[in-house]
Parts: structure tokens; C-alpha cells; sequence
């Protein structure tokens, strides 16, 4: 199994994106906190894998309008941001736990596959919610697109950096969770651009984060918004929640959002 | 590859995506991380890589060559327990003491990093920790007995021998 893997160590970000090529093949390891269990536990034998731990595709920067955070990110790191970007960062300090945190990257879980025993990808709302643009490459070389159409075509891509406007205020609620290590059951993010636009967006769907638009247009009246963020998803259905419970949450949770970014004002 | 565990040079041979917890346990013999659950969900494999406390079941080896890995044979000896491994024994925080290790190096890592004797804090630092006694209240005592530095006299607490034993055989 693993023995007959061709393992790639990119000390540069342009190495990683050149062994990446058009990804057919290549299985990314970053944190390795999803994709090694998978090794591990054989459901996954690699016929290449990229180690991205030495390729500098971490680090964070703010220049005071636009923050760009690296896809080799650990999720931990976001705290910082917990002045410029209160919703992110509490988005990002749901995710597992401590140690966790310290090891996963942001790109990871952005990418995380999503299936029903494991509805993963914590972080996708809170940067959807943000209007951010992903950077990546694979086929036909580098893109950068809004993150919701990167996640809805990812395959054979390797996630650069994301970048987004510093919002004038954020906002994040969530369902408490039975166990630290649960994925997000559902969850949802809110910015306030500098322009005083409301976006809104939802993690813990039946694929992945996505905006809320219908809540967004109701943003003046959380009542109503809550109600109308059921006609712009898929409630995912599994077993951490019943899609009727997430319909209950859901609503509630676009609420407390708004009010919070009421209260930032 | 090449790993310094306890303070002690080693040259890997197993392969780059095999975890450290496996390098520990079945190439160095190294077995106080246990392998629980080896999916991340447990914390009784923590260890600390360059002094911060990660999963050793979710970590590749190739990922952290040249690093310098801290298990709790390299916290102290049965003869002379660390301050940590004093306050679990004098505070009965191990029962069936399969998840001792991890929270011992979490232990260990939160109080390094400035960690006080709040119960909020300790429990945030040890979230990732199972412990399927549910001897939870015990740990947190001790953690917090750990971090204020206190000082336990071991000769008194050892009055049932073996079941106070962290370090090893008596």
C-alpha cells in the first residue's frame, strides 16, 4: 500500500503547483488530519502524494482592505484575525479542537469531501458569507473565482490562497455539538460589507456552504429572513441531524446572525 | 528521515506517509501513545511535535522531518515523575489510564504555553481528549494543581500500591 507511493516534498509554492500539475493522480497531503485516517485505515492508497507541510502556502496577509489567507493556513492561525473578522474567527474555533486546529489547513477544509457520515468543510460558509475568491491551479493553469463556484468544481484543483474585502462587521451561530469532534451540524455566517451590503451564508447543507440569497433580500427583518433561508438550500439529511431539525435551526440561527450584526453596528 | 524522540537522535525506516504514532509504537517501541481510535477522534496518541501537542495517529512522518518529538517517557521516570505525573497520581486522575498519556502531554503543552487553574481553560486545552472512564473531574483537578506549581508528597498518597502507579512497575 503505501510503500508503492511516489511521495513529493515542494520546498516552493511554484514546485508544489508544478508536481500538482492537472492533479490526475495526486493525492494533496496538507494537515493530514482527513486524509491520513483514510491511509491509514486503507481506504485510500496514493499513487502520488504531494506533502505540502514545506511548500510556504501558509501564512495570512492584511493590508488593511483585503485579507488573503493561504490555502497551507493551519486553522488555528485564523484567530488572529479575531479584531479584523470576529465571524471567521469564531467560525474557525468551532472546528474540532485545539490540537486539531493547530494542524489542519484552511485549503483541507475548504476541499473536504462531503458525504453523509462526514459533513466537513467548517469554514466554507464563513468565507462564502465573506464574498471570497479562491486561487487555484490544476488544468489549464491558474483561476480565480468566487469560492461557492470553486466548490462546486474542484476536482484536479489545488487550492492557492483565498482572498476577500475586510468586512465592517461579521457574524457567526451554530449548533452546539454532542461531541468536540463532530463536523458543523449546521451553521451560519454573516458579513456587512464596508458598503453596508448584507451577506449571508450556511454551512452543514446537503453538499457544500453555500449563500443564502433569499435571507439576504428579507436582511431588514431577521423574522422573515430566517424563514426565507428554507427556500434557498438543501438541508442535509444524516446522522448528526434530521433535515426537519436543521429546518427548525436553520431560521433560528440566520436570526441570531442578523442580530449580531445589528448589535456590531 | 530523521526524528528526535526524548532527546534522542533516530533514523526513520518506515515509509513517509506512515504516522508517527506507528513510527513510535512499532519501529521505536515507544508505546506510551496509545492508538485508540487512529482516526483523530480521542487524543490518547498525543504527543508533542516541537513542543506542541498533536495527534500522532493524524500525522504523516515524512510531513515533520527533523522534528524533536516529546512522549511521557520523556516527561520523567517511574523513580522521578515529572510535576505533571505527580499531580495525576496524587489526585487519582488515571483509572483504566489508557487515555493518561495524551492528557498528560496536553497537560503538559497547556501549562508550557502559560495555561492557569481555570476549569474553562483546561477543559477547552483538553477538548480533544476522551476519556471513557469519565474520570474527567480528577484530571481537571490535577491539571489544575499541575499548573499553580503545587508540590505533592507521594508517600502519602500512594496508600493503594499499583493503582497510583503512572510511571511503571512499582
Amino acid at each position: 500500500m503505501t510503500h508503492t507511493t511516489e511521495v513529493l516534498f515542494p520546498s516552493s509554492v511554484d514546485e508544489a503547483v508544478s508536481l500538482f500539475g492537472d492533479g490526475a493522480g495526486v493525492t494533496v497531503v496538507a494537515g493530514g488530519t482527513i486524509v491520513v485516517p483514510e491511509i491509514t485505515y486503507g481506504r485510500l492508497a496514493p499513487a502520488r502524494a504531494l506533502m505540502l507541510s514545506g511548500a510556504g502556502l501558509d501564512g495570512i496577509e492584511d493590508d488593511g482592505a483585503a485579507i488573503v489567507v493561504g490555502a497551507g493556513t493551519p486553522v488555528a492561525r485564523l484567530a488572529q484575525l479575531a479584531d479584523a473578522v470576529p465571524g471567521l474567527a469564531a467560525c474557525a474555533l468551532n472546528v474540532a479542537d485545539g490540537e486539531i486546529r493547530g494542524q489542519a489547513t484552511v485549503g483541507g477544509n475548504l476541499c473536504a469531501g462531503h458525504g453523509a457520515d462526514a459533513p466537513r468543510g467548517d469554514l466554507q460558509g464563513a468565507f462564502v458569507a465573506l464574498g471570497a475568491t479562491a486561487r487555484s491551479v490544476g488544468a489549464g493553469g491558474e483561476r480565480s473565482e468566487p469560492l461557492e463556484a470553486f466548490l462546486d468544481d474542484r476536482e484536479g484543483r489545488l487550492l492557492l490562497d483565498v482572498r476577500f474585502e475586510r468586512p465592517a462587521a461579521s457574524a457567526f451561530a451554530s449548533l452546539d455539538y454532542p461531541h468536540t469532534h463532530e463536523y458543523t451540524v449546521l451553521a451560519v455566517s454573516g458579513v456587512r460589507t464596508q458598503g453596508g451590503e448584507i451577506r449571508l451564508a450556511a454551512t452543514g447543507l446537503a453538499d457544500h456552504g453555500r449563500r443564502l440569497p433569499s435571507a439576504e433580500a428579507a436582511a431588514s427583518d431577521p423574522e422573515r429572513a430566517g424563514a426565507a433561508a428554507l427556500d434557498d438550500v438543501s438541508l442535509a439529511d444524516d446522522a448528526l441531524a434530521s433535515e426537519w431539525y436543521r429546518s427548525r435551526a436553520l431560521p433560528v440561527l440566520v436570526r441570531r446572525v442578523l442580530t449580531q450584526l445589528q448589535e456590531a453596528s | 528521515m530523521n526524528l528526535t524522540v526524548n532527546g534522542v537522535a533516530h533514523e526513520v525506516d518506515s515509509a513517509p506517509l506512515s504516522t508517527l504514532l506507528h513510527v513510535l509504537r512499532e519501529e521505536l517501541g515507544i508505546t506510551s501513545p496509545k492508538a485508540g481510535c487512529e482516526q483523530g477522534g480521542c487524543g490518547a496518541c498525543t504527543v508533542l511535535v516541537d513542543g506542541e501537542p498533536r495527534r500522532s495517529c493524524l500525522t504523516a512522518v515524512g510531513a515533520i522531518d527533523g522534528a524533536e518529538v516529546t512522549t511521557v517517557e520523556g516527561l520523567g521516570t517511574p523513580e522521578a515523575l515529572s510535576p505533571v505525573q505527580q499531580a495525576f497520581t496524587h489526585h487519582y486522575a488515571a483509572q483504566c489510564g489508557f487515555c493518561t498519556s495524551g492528557m498528560l502531554v496536553a497537560a503538559e503543552a497547556y501549562v508550557r504555553g502559560g495555561g492557569t487553574d481555570e476549569p474553562e481553560a483546561i477543559q477547552e486545552a483538553l477538548a480533544g481528549h476522551v476519556c471513557r472512564c469519565t474520570g474527567y473531574v480528577k484530571i481537571i483537578d490535577a491539571v489544575a494543581a499541575f499548573a499553580r506549581g503545587e508540590e505533592f508528597d507521594l508517600s502519602t498518597t500512594a496508600a493503594s500500591p499499583g493503582m497510583t502507579n503512572l510511571g511503571g512497575a512499582q
